[in-house]
């Protein structure tokens, strides 16, 4: 017997009548957005559905390259998402892989202490508690990073001029970067902290919602959110530090000139 | 004064399809001024920035006997210090600025501020164009820069202020440094260069 109450297709397609609510909505202030609440709608749908048979195949399997595999994947599609978001980005390839970099360097950093920490699943790599846990860190730290990438880059095009005249003056490109790196990394925390701040009071966060849900005790579900938020936090301060370092490395040479001609 | 080039240029070069530079070779003697004219866009400001370099370039350009390749770019931007036409600013009030140096209040006062101390707790909000031409100027003079490129360094200021300006390039001038001078104002150019290059499109030209 399950400790929790199964959902049969009907349930779902009864909750999905509470869009047709809104379709409807749309159509009668003809705000136009039906078409595009359909295809949003059968996106989400069919997304989860596949991969929840790729989660149920991986899981069956248990193997560390595998894992590893499907964890490079989400962090390629996470460096497409970082690089769509952003209003000016650096040209060629750079801009895509110091996303996907840090990324998967965050995300795997964090992952596998808390793998090999807190949780200590047999063997560490299984695969129920790996892609779900890299997966909540990915997608927030993503956020952070596509945050401070953006303000990063908007800053020193818009800034150009109080960065060269620190340049005259003699100093060095990480120094006169400094300004805007620390602006672009106050940002990219933003979303962390206020989500930190909110927790348990405005919102209840999803994965904890969910556990209980699922049937697990209230007390230990929250223990595990606790752990994810700062698991997500470790990730984000690692990946945007990593990613706004890159970047201004790259947005400047060993001459210690500003190349803004190196964005798109 | 004796004759010799502290500034020289050979070969300089910007390949860019959109706004290159050269080949440009020159020479600026101790205690020089040299003005460079030409047309809007023909490539004054680029070749200033080069020189700083504030831009990738080839070519040879030293400072006495040091060749710009061989030395930090931190410290070939302290002996030629550019003063660029729209100078940038970074903090809200105008002394973190300027460099801890211990001259600065004398240069500030030199350049019409009765009142240096104060001038340095102003916001940046409250400078008119040519206070703040002024700052930057005063920026750009309290190094030791052996040569000095300035972009148009008095084109917001009245004619008292743009006095104290020349005054303070004559004595910079006296003490042997050499400066490339970018004007629009002929008569400001005959009082301080006796030499003129003349740019367009991007290559130095015979003056019409």
């Amino acid at each position: 017997m399950t400790s929790y109450l199964e959902l049969s297709y009907l349930d779902l397609a009864l909750a999905a009548l509470l869009l047709v609510f809104n379709a409807g909505l749309s159509l009668a202030l003809g705000l136009r957005l039906e078409g595009r609440m359909l295809l949003a709608a059968v996106r989400m749908v069919v997304q989860l559905l596949l991969v929840g048979l790729v989660l149920q195949a991986l899981f069956a399997q248990v193997s560390l390259w595998l894992t590893a595999l499907v964890a490079l994947i989400m962090a390629l599609f996470a460096g497409r998402e970082i690089l769509a978001r952003q209003e000016r980005r650096l040209a060629g390839w750079w801009g895509y892989g110091i996303g996907s970099a840090t990324m998967l360097l965050a995300g795997l950093v964090v992952t596998i202490l808390a793998l090999n920490g807190p949780l200590r699943p047999d063997p560490w790599y299984d695969p129920r508690y790996a892609i779900p846990l890299f997966g909540m860190i990915l997608g927030n730290a993503m956020t952070g990073i596509s945050l401070g990438l953006d303000n990063l880059t908007v800053l020193a095009h818009r800034d150009r001029a109080g960065i060269e005249a620190q340049l005259l003056l003699g100093a060095s490109r990480w120094r006169a970067l400094r300004p805007v790196a620390r602006r672009a990394l106050r940002t990219a925390f933003t979303p962390m902290l206020n989500s930190m701040a909110a927790a348990g009071v405005v919102f209840l966060p999803g994965m904890m919602t969910g556990q209980i849900l699922a049937g697990v005790a209230p007390e230990q579900a929250v223990k595990y959110q606790i752990l994810v938020l700062f698991l997500i936090a470790g990730a984000t301060g690692l990946g945007v530090l990593a990613a706004v370092m890159a970047s201004v490395w790259r947005l400047t040479d060993s001459r210690h000139r500003l190349r803004l001609d190196r964005l798109t | 004064m004796p004759n010799h080039p502290v500034l020289t240029v050979e070969g300089l070069q910007r390949p860019n399809p959109q706004a290159g530079l050269g080949p440009l070779s020159f020479h600026i003697d101790a205690g020089e001024c040299l003005a460079l004219t030409g047309p809007s866009g023909a490539g004054k400001t680029l070749l200033l920035r080069a020189l700083a370099d504030l831009d990738p370039s080839s070519g040879m350009v030293r400072v006495g006997g040091r060749e710009r390749n061989g030395v930090p770019a931190p410290e070939w931007r302290r002996l030629v210090a550019y003063v660029p036409a729209e100078a940038g600013w970074w903090h809200d009030v105008v002394g973190p600025h300027m460099p801890a140096q211990a001259t600065v209040k004398e240069i500030i006062g030199a350049l019409g501020f009765p009142d240096p101390v104060a001038v340095l707790a102003w916001p940046l909000t409250r400078l008119s164009s040519g206070e703040r031409q002024r700052l930057a100027l005063a920026r750009g003079l309290l190094g030791e820069a052996r040569v000095l490129l300035l972009d148009e360094p008095t084109s917001a200021l009245d004619n008292e202020s743009r006095g104290l300006v020349e005054d303070l390039l004559l004595a910079r001038l006296a003490a042997g440094a050499a400066i490339l001078l970018v004007s629009h104002d002929q008569a400001q150019m005959g009082r301080l260069a006796r030499r003129r290059l003349h740019m367009r499109q991007g290559e130095l030209v015979t003056p019409p």
